[in-house]
């Protein structure tokens, strides 16, 4: 946020997503505190209640860590129980950062920040090197298909700024990201408490060539994140007005979850298999002359055909799977253990459906990425794979191939809490 | 590959109306809570681009705490008529006639507390099962901890060490019978963000936001309008200076700053070289560290 985020500049400013991991004690809420306060995020009054708060705590320093606690509980613990949400601007992007907790019972958290993220930032202590922790991290990550992880090893002050240190954990980490799936890891030595390589290039570190932290966040792109090749629309919600003027409306409101889309376009709807070809494309603003992810619009059809929520409108050359049965990498949520025998309801885009768990097939060991094939029984924080059986056929893609139309949640029907995140496989 | 990019404001454009329309397909009866505020402006323009060319598929409800400013309140009357909407209000003072609630002692009492009963009892009376709020993350640090999609129980309360975890674009509005969600589309959105797409938007927004001349008092650096809620304590006295506000809430806790920002880009520029939140202006959050946290828990907002 500076002044000079002029009026035309903002229009073209884009939005990055981001999630920060680390273990307990890594100075993660210190890099989030340092990259706001750095970037000029930080206000006067919010600068005075965690000055105040620190002395009162006898910190002896001004704790930009405070920064992130939003619940009384913790400040009063000196923990982050919850996902916080942070934002800051430079004239080049908009940030959100998904601050997710460490302590190992919070996994859920880490899935959840992680699950709308363009990019992970993990955090390494300089002088323990890559832990268990950073693994779990990183394969967390890397299961929630984000395309760009960021090591950043801080507190590199209290390693005397050493090369050897920073890229003997560079060394580490590879051997160990070999197993993954993530195209994009960059490192970074830092010091969050001092501030060097977070927004200012450090002057203790004349050896390390790259960029800030801040100037990866800004340029890093992201642009081919998004599957723009296999055209998916589910419907949200049918329009029709009713009214004089627009009497024979009938448009199909919703959001593009992958490829692009163009009047005249041949399409199908799913289930029934109709087909036809887009009529227009239609906003407030105006009609559109194409639409693609992750915009919202309503669609509008050449002929009139029973289209309704939960429906997908794709084009025939490309469809999704269409089944009943379909394989899930779960993160369970919740602290009753996934029940074989219960329903679950089932979310997956803009359709529900109810769903019995046929097979669990391994849990993962998140520390060593082995399969557990003698222990099935899947528990808050545990990650695996099922085998589930839908009352209705789902339309999905991979999660790998399009995080959109690749995902669900399972529901308890009791509590109707969210008790499970899959992954299409 | 061709590049298809969207700005930030367009995304979060896309991901508000998204949310709006889950709303509206999950839930029987929602209703948007209208304040007259710049980012309840914002609302309802989303709400009008999610659901055009039809009408808002739910009311507007405006809780009145009877303090608020005319201007906010005319420009209510004045928006709800061009859009077309529906717009229920409630009354705090009519809580306090019923002696539901009870007004706060004092030279300066706020009535900002009482509004959670006033809403409380509206959304029973109507039978509301989902209320879209404008409130941002952004805003203060309990609120950093919002859903998209809150779940509060059968007495109105937000449990925020117990909440839903919230994945992809997938929201869970499952509920027990009595119990409702509030909606927070803007969750995503700066103070920033929402001058911007004001800005963008060419929206129109109370007179109250640009600089322009009042008669206020200082009171402990908070320059509060003068009005009949307020009454001057010892050494203090009204004085006229050039002002405008950053949010609009009631005249009892809502702060000026001095300014002379009179267009959308000069609060922009302003905005984007302030220090201090637009909620340091706000007396109902300087209460204690916890002040937004107690009240949310108990309903509010």
């Amino acid at each position: 946020m500076t002044e000079t985020q002029t009026k035309n500049s903002y229009l073209e400013m884009d939005l990055l997503r981001f999630t920060t991991a680390g273990s307990v004690d890594d100075g993660k809420s210190t890099l989030i505190g340092r990259l706001l306060y750095d970037s000029k995020s930080i206000f006067e009054d919010q600068l005075e209640a965690i000055e105040r708060t620190s002395e009162q705590r006898g910190d002896g320093y001004v704790n930009l860590a405070l920064l992130t606690d939003g619940l009384r509980a913790e400040r009063e613990q000196g923990i982050t129980i919850d996902v916080a949400y942070r934002y800051f601007a430079t004239p080049k992007r908009k940030f959100i950062i998904a601050d997710t907790p460490g302590h190992i019972q919070y996994t859920r958290n880490m899935v959840t920040g992680a699950s709308t993220a363009n990019l992970a930032i993990v955090l390494v202590d300089a002088r323990h090197g890559v832990v268990e922790q950073t693994c779990r991290h990183a394969f967390i990550a890397s299961l929630l298909q984000i395309k760009h992880i960021i090591i950043c090893v801080n507190k590199m002050d209290l390693v005397d700024y050493k090369e050897e240190v920073f890229e003997k954990i560079k060394q580490q980490f590879s051997d160990f990201s070999s197993k993954l799936s993530v195209p994009d890891i960059r490192y970074i030595p830092i010091s969050a408490l001092h501030g060097d390589n977070v927004v200012d290039e450090s002057e203790n570190m004349p050896w390390y060539k790259g960029g800030t932290l801040l100037y990866t966040l800004e340029n890093v792109n992201i642009n081919s994140d998004l599957n723009y090749v296999d055209s998916r629309f589910p419907v949200q919600w049918v329009i029709r007005p009713l009214s004089e003027e627009y009497h024979d409306f009938r448009g199909y409101a919703g959001r593009v979850e992958g490829g692009v889309f163009k009047p005249g376009d041949e399409v199908i709807a799913l289930p029934s298999g109709f087909t036809s070809k887009i009529k227009t494309i239609e906003t407030i603003d105006g009609k559109l002359e194409e639409a693609f992810p992750p915009m919202s619009v309503t669609i509008t059809l050449e002929n009139d055909i029973d289209i309704s929520r939960g429906d997908m409108i794709v084009k025939p050359n490309n469809q999704p799977s269409a089944s009943q049965d379909v394989e899930l990498m779960i993160c369970w949520l919740n602290d009753k253990k996934l029940n074989p025998a219960a329903k679950y309801i089932i979310r997956h885009t803009s359709r529900e459906a109810k769903c019995v768990v046929k097979d669990v097939r391994y849990k993962v060991n998140i520390n060593t990425l082995h399969k557990i094939e003698d222990d099935k029984t899947i528990g808050l924080n545990d990650i695996g794979r099922i085998l589930i059986r839908t009352t209705n056929p789902l339309f999905f893609d991979s999660y790998k191939k399009n995080r959109s139309t690749g995902s669900v949640i399972l529901v308890d029907e009791f509590t109707n809490e969210t008790v499970g995140a899959g992954m299409i496989i | 590959m061709i590049s298809y990019n969207l700005s930030h404001l367009k995304q979060l454009e896309a991901e508000a109306i998204f949310i709006m329309r889950e709303v509206a397909a999950q839930f029987e009866r929602p209703a948007l809570l209208f304040s007259g505020g710049k980012d309840s402006i914002v609302m309802v323009r989303l709400a009008q681009k999610a659901f055009w060319p039809a009408k808002l598929p739910f009311p507007l409800m405006h809780i009145d705490t009877g303090h608020n400013f005319q201007e906010a309140l005319d420009f209510r009357d004045d928006l709800v008529k061009k859009v077309g909407a529906r717009l229920i209000v409630r009354n705090v003072q009519d809580s306090i006639n019923q002696g539901r609630a009870v007004e706060e002692k004092g030279p300066n009492p706020s009535r900002n507390g009482l509004q959670t009963i006033t809403l409380l009892d509206a959304i029973e009376e109507f039978k509301f099962d989902a209320c879209f709020g404008g409130a941002r993350r952004d805003e203060e640090k309990a609120r950093a901890k919002e859903r998209f999609f809150s779940h509060r129980d059968e007495f109105g309360q937000w449990d925020p060490k117990n909440q839903r975890p919230e994945l992809w674009n997938l929201f869970n509005g499952k509920k027990s019978p009595g119990e409702h969600f509030r909606i927070f589309p803007l969750s995503n959105w700066t103070e920033m963000d929402v001058w911007q797409y004001i800005a963008m938007e060419k929206l129109e927004i109370p007179t109250i936001y640009f600089s322009h001349k009042r008669t206020i008092v200082d009171r402990n650096g908070m320059l509060l309008a003068k009005s009949d809620y307020i009454t001057l304590l010892k050494d203090e006295h009204y004085e006229e200076r050039t002002i405008r506000f950053r949010t609009v809430g009631d005249m009892t806790c809502t702060g000026a700053v001095e300014s002379e920002a009179s267009t959308l880009d000069e609060i922009i520029q302003e905005v984007a070289a302030a220090r201090q939140t637009e909620r340091g202006t706000r007396a109902d959050d300087k209460r204690s560290e916890a002040a937004m946290e107690d009240r949310k828990k108990q309903g509010y907002f």
